[in-house]
């Protein structure tokens, strides 16, 4: 176990980051706490407003201002807990430690800037090094992420380049100081099918090279099945289950989880089934009822489910669960009905 | 060389296809060169430029000297536009007073663009309590009326050419502070801003460096534009006599003392009148084009 700590890079406990609105208290993060080890990729799914886009701006501590704010919780970046560091400090670490690739990368990229200056830029933030270093450095940058002629390429505007070319600036600007944790949110949402996994199999494979530990955002399973390795399924704000990646899909316990998995054709089945979908959609985030947050639309709820929050509970090593029936999914999950 | 509009490729000949530039304000002049009413108004301006800068070259008399038999001249070959009671030379004095006309115009406007940017990027990028302090204190300037607020601060101060610019530059600044202020809310929201963010960039950089050039060209428009403006005031404070004085010549000053001899010798209003009326348009019609080559959907 000790040595397993060792190798444990980026460790999140009962994470709360909470809005300030004019209709009361989006509790938009809510006791998220999940560990990151070295190399490793850890997806983090949930369908739109659950939470997974905050958390990742929570751990560079980018809540919206003066509105956001974390209110609660550790972020144990190497030791070092990021939630109680000062503006200043945190400066330091973010793009050099840890740092971000964003979904659209077409607006990501500064359009009055060519992506050369942009890249370095990037570089002497952190590095105080010549600019002819810099430029050098960008050129290998370009040439890492695999982008025909970088020395020509670097006078580009970003409205000169495709999306994916776009990413891969993106990817480059966000490894460029080597990071022990890179951040990606829905990286691959903005560009088409073929790009997608392009860019996805240049973040692993650059993840390999420089030693980081990425945590990939997304709500496409089938990214997560083919790039993570460990997975946690967010609702309403909170973490419902984890669990390593085959165990997700081949065995998923909550509810929802359970309700994303039926919501994606397969292409093993055999029988012509219609599609899943889960009923009604996401629950405003303000005012939460005291029960489980997935109750309205579980088709599997029962009377105590409306009454109190099912905590996470660890069903073996690795995997934790936040679901009063669990129990009763687990065995004969196959013909689990409702 | 055969350029396909608005794609930005062209067709070089031998080598193929390459890129040709285009940024912003490159895409901005290419469509104002089509806009013919705005190249008139950047000649104008570009002539007057010229007149204020080469106005010893292009006078042909001095303008403050005074013959006496030549007073009341009305335009001739010798005087083009005539000449003033004291027999000075208008043409002349028109050209020189340009001078004053475009400096009032140009420094005026730069103070009121320091403050009102700074000011606008202070409460846009901050927003809170500094954002409510800068929009007051700007709503109390918009409350006054352009000239009556420059008669009160040129009176507090006195005549001259450097109280001018301080009054008509402090008096501006509101208008900028607001449009600057609009444009960095909308910029700040950008991505880019976000992901220099997570890079780790500082907030005088990511003001410096990403909103800065993002939120610029509205700030063209309106500089322009109050070039016109700025010029009007200084007009109207040196017909009160409160602007430049005498004997330097100024377009608002050489409108007051023909006053008296509208009847005896108009061409004395005449030309001055025109000049600023020329001018104002030069800099409204620049402005105006100005403002529909920033907007592609124009």
């Amino acid at each position: 176990m000790v040595s397993k700590k060792q190798h444990m890079i980026l460790e999140v406990k009962n994470l709360k980051t909470y809005f300030d609105t004019p209709e009361g208290v989006v509790k938009a993060v809510d006791g998220v706490s999940f560990d990151l080890k070295k190399g490793e990729v850890l997806g983090i799914v949930g369908e739109t407003g659950s939470g997974k886009s905050v958390t990742a701006l929570s751990l560079l501590n980018l809540i919206p201002q003066p509105a956001g704010k974390i209110v609660e919780g550790q972020i144990l970046l190497e030791g070092t807990d990021l939630a109680r560091l000062n503006p200043r400090q945190m400066q330091k670490y973010r793009g050099s430690k840890i740092s971000m690739v964003f979904q659209d990368p077409m607006t990501s990229l500064n359009p009055v800037y060519t992506i050369g200056s942009q890249i370095m830029e990037a570089i002497r933030i952190h590095q105080s090094i010549t600019k002819n270093q810099a430029r050098k450095k960008t050129i290998e940058l370009l040439t890492m992420v695999g982008i025909p002629e970088p020395s020509r390429r670097l006078k580009s505007y970003p409205h000169e380049c495709s999306g994916g070319m776009c990413q891969r600036v993106m990817v480059a600007m966000a490894l460029a100081n080597n990071p022990s944790v890179l951040i990606a949110d829905e990286p691959t949402t903005a560009l088409d099918v073929t790009i997608q996994a392009q860019i996805l199999e240049l973040m692993v494979k650059l993840k390999d090279r420089t030693g980081s530990a990425i945590i990939l955002i997304t709500h496409d399973l089938g990214v997560i099945a083919k790039y993570a390795s460990r997975v946690m399924v967010m609702y309403g704000g909170k973490p419902v289950e984890f669990a390593d990646v085959d165990t997700i899909f081949y065995e998923p316990l909550h509810p929802y989880t359970r309700g994303l998995m039926g919501s994606i054709t397969r292409l093993d089945n055999k029988k012509k089934q219609r599609l899943l979908a889960i009923e009604g959609s996401c629950p405003s985030l303000i005012d939460l009822p005291p029960g489980c947050t997935f109750y309205p639309r579980c088709p599997y709820a029962r009377k105590r489910c409306a009454q109190s929050y099912p905590g996470l509970e660890q069903v073996n090593p690795g995997r934790r669960i936040a679901c009063h029936r669990w129990k009763n999914f687990r065995k004969g999950y196959n013909e689990g009905k409702p | 060389m055969f350029s396909k509009q608005g794609t930005g490729k062209v067709y070089n000949g031998a080598s193929g296809y390459g890129y040709k530039k285009t940024s912003l304000y490159r895409n901005a002049w290419r469509r104002l060169k089509k806009n013919k009413l705005a190249m008139v108004g950047l000649s104008i301006i570009c002539v007057l430029a010229a007149t204020a800068i080469f106005s010893p070259l292009v006078a042909t008399h001095d303008p403050t000297a005074r013959i006496k038999e030549e007073s009341f001249r009305s335009p001739s070959t010798e005087h083009w536009f005539g000449t003033d009671i004291l027999g000075r030379d208008i043409y002349s004095r028109v050209i020189y007073g340009s001078r004053i006309s475009i400096m009032v115009g140009v420094v005026a406007v730069g103070i009121s663009l320091a403050i009102g940017i700074t000011m606008g990027a202070l409460a846009g990028y901050f927003g809170g309590f500094p954002d409510t302090m800068v929009m007051r204190m700007a709503d109390i300037f918009f409350a006054f009326p352009y000239i009556l607020g420059a008669i009160a601060i040129m009176t507090v101060l006195g005549p001259g050419l450097v109280n001018i610019f301080i009054a008509i530059g402090i008096l501006g600044w509101a208008y900028f502070a607001r449009l600057f202020r609009g444009s960095v809310l909308s910029v700040k929201n950008k991505e880019y801003v976000a992901a220099a963010r997570a890079l780790g960039a500082s907030n005088f950089r990511i003001m410096a460096k990403h909103i800065l050039p993002n939120s610029f060209a509205p700030m063209i428009v309106l500089g322009t534009m109050n070039v016109g403006t700025a010029i009007i005031v200084e007009a109207s404070l040196s017909f009160l006599g409160l602007g430049v004085q005498p004997p330097t010549p100024a377009w608002g000053h050489m409108l007051s003392e023909s006053l008296n001899y509208i009847n005896i010798a108009p061409w004395m209003m005449f030309f001055p009148g025109m000049a600023i009326v020329l001018t104002v348009l030069g800099f409204v019609l620049l402005g105006d084009g100005l403002r529909d080559a920033f907007d592609p959907r124009m």
